[in-house]
């Protein structure tokens, strides 16, 4: 089930990923069926190892998975090649993660600015849509700082403004707050609430933490690579208690 | 993106500049090379045509092994003015001055000065293509009535005169007084290291005459400069000579020659190659260490792609495809080759001048060399950052971001 009734800008299915070792094979998703559409605030949950960090990376294109199909916007992306690849990554998905990955030698407005330099955008445009992403995140007169110059939150939010350049069509967090104490996740999250309300930014991010899940519009659960709960934010969906997951 | 580059080096001091060593000490050495070999190169023209130009020197005595000048002292002279005078009626001959010469003490009132004394006819102006630019050469009429006058190179008339005009001062040479009726315009340097200008050019019947010997033998000279008319018709007319020498000698078929040839242009050009082969191999040392450079470009350029795969990985889950990550990695491995380049060129350059002031030519910067140090530089930037910029592309997204 969906909410929001929007375009359809996600669909997987039968996704599943098998991680090769030299202990044999390892199915870390099996057959995940998922859609997502337009303007959705979606949250990803469950338990640690069941493979939500390896769902997000099929989505945003930075792994492909082993069996199963994807089409974004519609579009089936599994013959797309490389550079295709990082053009989808570069128009269309913004990605925020855990550890923030900024480049640590780039000022907050380099490294905003990033995404564009791959879009082909002049350094003038390049600057004025970063200082203006970085405004949006409420960094203004944090231009020119440096990563290590900034507090963890400063620099997650340099990273949702990194994410946003060039206007995704899907924003996708994986814990964008938890590497964060509680006020600043909150505040992450409340820019990651406003930008759906707002802006209308389709966004899906995975997290631990009920309180976060509990203010997106949907919750997908997790367990050993199968999805067990697709559906609202209720209590015992957030607890993660009862309620196998039924498809019909 | 360039600007990208610049800052990865800048973040790197200290490496990008020990990295650029190869490169800076490689391409100094090539351009030094090429500005001293393009300097030797201009020094033996200038020297040939010093010398004059289908020059043929013509010696008393056999030719010593190797040949060059076979002039030795002590050889007894088996020229003669005659054999100049017939040499002279070749077709291919424009002029040839019989020519003899001693170092004598010279003095001028109460300054006195040793130089060498050449002893000719008026054609040694004409083979040497060296005429006095003050005054004017001594003539046939002067020469035959063994008159008392003098041709002077500008380091006598120096030595000898000082500021005052030498023209018309008298001279005196082993006793016998000269006035100086010319004097010869600057020409530096002999092949041998020796100053041309040192010089006193006095009619030969004067010398043989006058002054005491100044001719040992009557009508015999030492050498004979022989003036040809035409590069090609050089092999030919020194061919010639040597059989209308042998023929007037009256040398068995046998015997040896009892004169020697020398064809300045040759040993010139021998000289040149000589020097040319020297330079050469300099600067293949300076190829080899473009090419130790690059390898060592290449290095750096692998630790950086290892120390940077998670800068590689973020970069492409915001959008870099492989051909953007393979270009930035290029550009700072051609980045670092021509800041290399660069620097070695101003070390090459200053090099040159400081060799300048130690060898007896100038060193001449072409252009051209410092054009093929920064070719080559880009070509071994590209060649040697093509691997790691490969090997930095060729990383998958998800595996570069989990490093
Ligand atoms: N590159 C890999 N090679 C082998 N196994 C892997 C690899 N990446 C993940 N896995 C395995 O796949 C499973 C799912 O991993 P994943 O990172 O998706 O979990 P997660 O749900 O994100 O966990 P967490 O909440 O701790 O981040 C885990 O059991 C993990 O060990
Ligand atoms: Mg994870």
């Amino acid at each position: 089930m969906t909410s929001g009734g929007g375009k359809r800008v996600l669909e997987l299915n039968g996704i599943v990923k098998d991680y090769a070792s030299e202990a044999g094979t390892f199915r870390a998703l099996d057959g995940v069926d998922v859609a997502v559409d337009q303007g959705e605030f979606l949250s990803i949950m469950g338990p640690s190892g069941s493979g939500k960090s390896t769902l997000m990376n099929i989505i945003g294109c930075l792994d492909s998975a082993t069996e199963g199909a994807y089409r974004f916007d519609g579009v089936d992306i599994s013959a797309y090649d490389e550079k295709a690849l990082a053009k989808l990554r570069n128009d269309s998905i913004g990605f925020v993660f855990q550890q923030f990955n900024l480049l640590p030698r780039l000022s907050s407005r380099a490294n905003v600015a990033l995404p564009l330099v791959y879009s082909g955008v002049s350094l003038k445009d390049r600057n004025a849509r970063a200082d203006e992403l970085l405004a949006l995140v409420g960094l203004e007169g944090k231009e020119l700082s440096r990563p290590s110059q900034l507090s963890g939150g400063q620099q997650q939010r340099v990273a949702v403004a990194r994410a946003l350049a060039n206007n995704p069509r899907l924003l996708l967090a994986d814990e964008p707050t938890g590497a964060l104490d509680t006020k600043t996740g909150a505040e992450v999250l409340a820019l990651f609430r406003d930008l759906n309300a707002a802006r209308g930014v389709t966004a899906v991010i995975v997290t631990h933490d009920p309180g976060v899940a509990a203010a997106t519009n949907r919750v997908v659960r997790i367990q050993d690579g199968r999805i067990t709960y697709d559906g609202p934010p209720t209590e015992q969906a957030l607890a993660g208690v009862g309620h196998a997951y039924d498809p019909a | 993106m360039l600007a990208e580059a610049w800052s990865a080096l800048v973040a790197n001091r200290l490496r990008s500049i020990l990295t650029m060593l190869g490169m800076i000490i490689g391409v100094a050495a090539v351009i030094l090379m090429l500005a001293i070999g393009s300097g030797v190169q201009v020094y033996i023209e200038k020297q040939i045509s010093s010398l004059g130009s289908n020059l043929l020197i013509i010696s008393s005595g056999a030719a010593r092994t190797g040949g060059g000048f076979a002039q030795g002292i002590g050889t007894a002279p088996t020229l003669t003015l005659d054999d100049a005078e017939a040499i002279a009626r070749l077709p291919t001959v424009v002029a040839a001055a019989p020519q003899s010469g001693f170092g004598a003490q010279v003095t001028a009132g109460p300054t006195n000065w040793l130089t060498q004394v050449s002893t000719s006819t008026p054609s040694w102006f004409q083979v040497q293509d060296w005429y006095p630019d003050e005054g004017r050469a001594f003539t046939e009429m002067e020469d035959r009535q063994a008159a008392r006058v003098a041709v002077i190179g500008r380091t006598v008339a120096d030595e000898l005169f000082g500021a005052n005009d030498p023209l018309g001062q008298q001279i005196r040479v082993r006793g016998v007084t000269f006035t100086v009726i010319g004097i010869l315009p600057k020409r530096g340097q002999g092949i041998g290291g020796s100053n041309r200008d040192d010089t006193i050019v006095l009619p030969l019947n004067s010398a043989q005459r006058l002054v005491q010997g100044g001719g040992a033998f009557r009508r015999s000279v030492r050498t004979i400069s022989v003036s040809v008319a035409t590069p090609e018709a050089m092999a030919p007319t020194e061919e010639a000579i040597s059989q209308l020498l042998r023929r007037r000698h009256q040398l068995a078929p046998a015997a040896p020659d009892d004169f020697s040839i020398t064809n300045i242009t040759a040993v010139g050009e021998t000289f040149a190659e000589t020097t040319g082969a020297i330079s050469l191999l300099l600067g293949a040392i300076g190829g080899i260490s473009l090419v130790v450079g690059g390898i060592g470009i290449m290095n750096i350029m692998l630790v950086s792609v290892t120390e940077r795969t998670r800068e590689i990985g973020i970069r492409m889950a915001i959008g870099a495809s492989r051909g953007a990550i393979r270009l930035q990695f290029l550009l700072e491995a051609l980045m670092l080759s021509l800041a290399g380049c660069l620097i070695g060129v101003m070390l090459g350059t200053g090099l040159a001048v400081i060799a300048g002031k130690f060898l007896p030519f100038v060193t001449v910067i072409t252009p051209a060399s410092v054009i093929i140090s920064f070719a080559i530089s880009a070509g071994i930037g590209i060649f040697f950052g093509w691997w790691p910029a490969n090997r930095a592309a060729k990383l998958s997204p998800i595996e570069a971001l989990r490093s």
